[in-house]
Formats: C-alpha cells, sequence, structure tokens
C-alpha cells in the first residue's frame, strides 16, 4: 500500500496546519494511547504518571512528533530516511510492531479532535497510510 | 463476564443517548470503506462506491450505516451479557455474510474517529478507554460464532 503522489500531498498539505501544534498532539495521542491500551505502559516501567499533564509524557510526544514530523520531510524514501530510528527501535527499545499500528490509531484519534473540520475521509486516509508507511520504515531492521 | 465500573456504564451509556445514529451510522461505515478500501468488497450490491465522494453520497450505503450502528445498541442495553447477546449476529456474519472478523475491528477503530471528532474535547481519554473497551468486547462476541 505504497504512498501516491496524492497522498504525499494530502499529507503535506494537512501537516502544514498540524506541525504548529504537533507537541500537543504528540502529549495527547500518548496519553490517549496509555488510556485506552494500558498493555502500552509496559514500555515505559520507570514512569509515574501516564495521563495528559504528565512531564514524562509532555516530552516524550514532543519527541515522537518531532521524528514524525521529520518523516513528513522524507516520505519518498522512508526506511532510508529513518534507518537510524529503525536501528534504535530494533537493538535497543524492541517495541513489539504491533503498538505502531495501536499509536498510529491514537495520533488519528487527537487529529479528528483537535481538526475536526480538516481532518476528512480524504485527509484520514492519507494520513493513515503515511503512519503505517511509518511504521513499516521503523521496523525495517526488526529482521 | 466482562467488569465494568460505574463510571464505565455511565460513559457508554452517555456516548449512546447522545449520538445522532442518523449521522453518525452513514459516516463512520462510510469511513471505513474509504480508509481501508478492501472492506468494500461486502458491498457489491450496493450501487457506486467508486470514489470517497460518491461513498458519502451513497444512499443504500448511508441507510445500512445506521442499520449497523443501531446494532450496537443491544450490547449498550445487555452490557453484563454482550457476549450471549450477539449469538445470533455473530452466526450471521459468519455463515450468512462470511465477513472477515478482523474487519470488525477496522470499523470500530473508523466509529472511535467519527465519534471524536464530534464530541471534540469532551472525547477525553477516560472517555476513549471506555469506548475501546466496550467496542472490543462487542467485537469479540461478533467474532464469537465462526468455526
Amino acid at each position: 500500500m505504497s504512498l501516491t503522489a496524492k497522498d504525499k500531498a494530502v499529507v503535506k498539505g494537512f501537516w502544514s496546519k498540524v506541525s504548529g501544534k504537533s507537541d500537543d498532539i504528540g502529549h495527547e495521542a500518548l496519553a490517549r494511547m496509555f488510556a485506552a491500551y494500558p498493555q502500552t505502559k509496559t514500555y515505559f516501567p520507570k514512569w509515574s504518571d501516564y495521563s495528559l499533564g504528565s512531564a514524562d509524557v509532555k516530552k516524550h510526544g514532543k519527541t515522537v512528533m518531532g521524528a514524525i514530523n521529520d518523516a513528513v520531510g522524507k516520505m519518498d524514501d522512508l526506511i532510508g530516511g529513518l534507518s537510524a530510528l529503525s536501528d534504535v527501535h530494533a537493538t535497543r527499545l524492541r517495541v513489539d510492531p504491533s503498538n505502531f499500528k495501536i499509536l498510529s490509531h491514537n495520533i488519528l484519534v487527537a487529529l479528528a479532535v483537535n481538526f475536526p473540520g480538516d481532518f476528512t475521509a480524504e485527509v484520514h486516509v492519507a494520513v493513515d497510510k503515511f503512519l503505517a508507511a511509518l511504521s513499516a520504515a521503523l521496523a525495517d531492521k526488526y529482521r | 463476564m466482562v467488569e465494568w465500573t460505574t463510571e464505565e456504564r455511565a460513559i457508554i451509556q452517555g456516548i449512546f443517548s447522545k449520538l445522532d445514529y442518523d449521522t453518525v451510522g452513514p459516516e463512520s461505515l462510510a469511513r471505513c470503506l474509504i480508509v481501508y478500501p478492501w472492506t468494500q468488497r461486502y458491498f457489491g450490491k450496493f450501487g457506486n462506491l467508486y470514489n470517497a465522494d460518491t461513498i458519502l453520497a451513497n444512499p443504500m450505503l448511508g441507510k445500512h450505516g445506521t442499520v449497523v450502528l443501531r446494532g450496537l445498541l443491544t450490547a449498550v442495553n445487555n452490557m453484563d451479557d454482550i457476549k450471549n447477546a450477539y449469538t445470533q449476529l455473530s452466526e450471521l456474519h459468519s455463515e450468512t455474510l462470511h465477513v472477515d472478523p478482523g474487519n470488525f475491528r477496522l470499523l470500530a477503530d473508523c466509529l472511535t474517529v467519527i465519534v471524536a471528532g464530534k464530541m471534540k474535547a469532551e472525547f477525553t481519554p477516560e472517555v476513549q478507554a471506555a469506548l475501546q473497551k466496550f467496542l472490543s468486547v462487542v467485537v469479540s462476541a461478533l467474532s464469537r460464532q465462526y468455526h
């Protein structure tokens, strides 16, 4: 399910509206994920607060969305562009790739809540495809 | 049996009592067919599903979206025995409709996104968690009679 030229244009267009709020989106998406999919908390055993407002969740949300913002600029070669991050996830973090789908879903929910008018069906499918391609690139070095 | 807290019950009743079934139903089903186009395989007799616009405008699909969403009321009204409440619907989906149960999760995810867009800030992480739990129980019940 590769990204078409149209998908890339739609993602870039929508992202120009999102990038100003991206730290908040990251923070919110993570808080939503930890609340609705509690098994994802197992990757952050040292934190004490997984809810909205937690300093740890805010900081990590910013890190994750920063990387996703970068990836928007690397859509023509996600595997190459995310190679270093893939190494980190494969060798050190070892996050089960099924969790990438879960986080992607929660990013979509955060986008729907914060950009209700802009998050149309057309944007939804393009962003979903982009996050799926990003997830695949992130899992590229796993085995 | 699934354990529900008082808060979870209240959240679920709250969501489903305020839903506009005639809007959210069609929008959610259409969203599923647009975002996950392979789900269109089950709607061969529904007419024009050529692109996002025709899918959103398709009256047969819209009507069916409302039917599907109202189908969730079976669970809302039987929260302490969702498993058995869906026995017949599960058999129908398996034996007559031949729907891959993996698709139930796709539709549930699209419904979540549509409800999130309607409820906006009211759709807090806590509300989302309750809805997610509810929908997974429904999906599990609908998948149960497959063999």
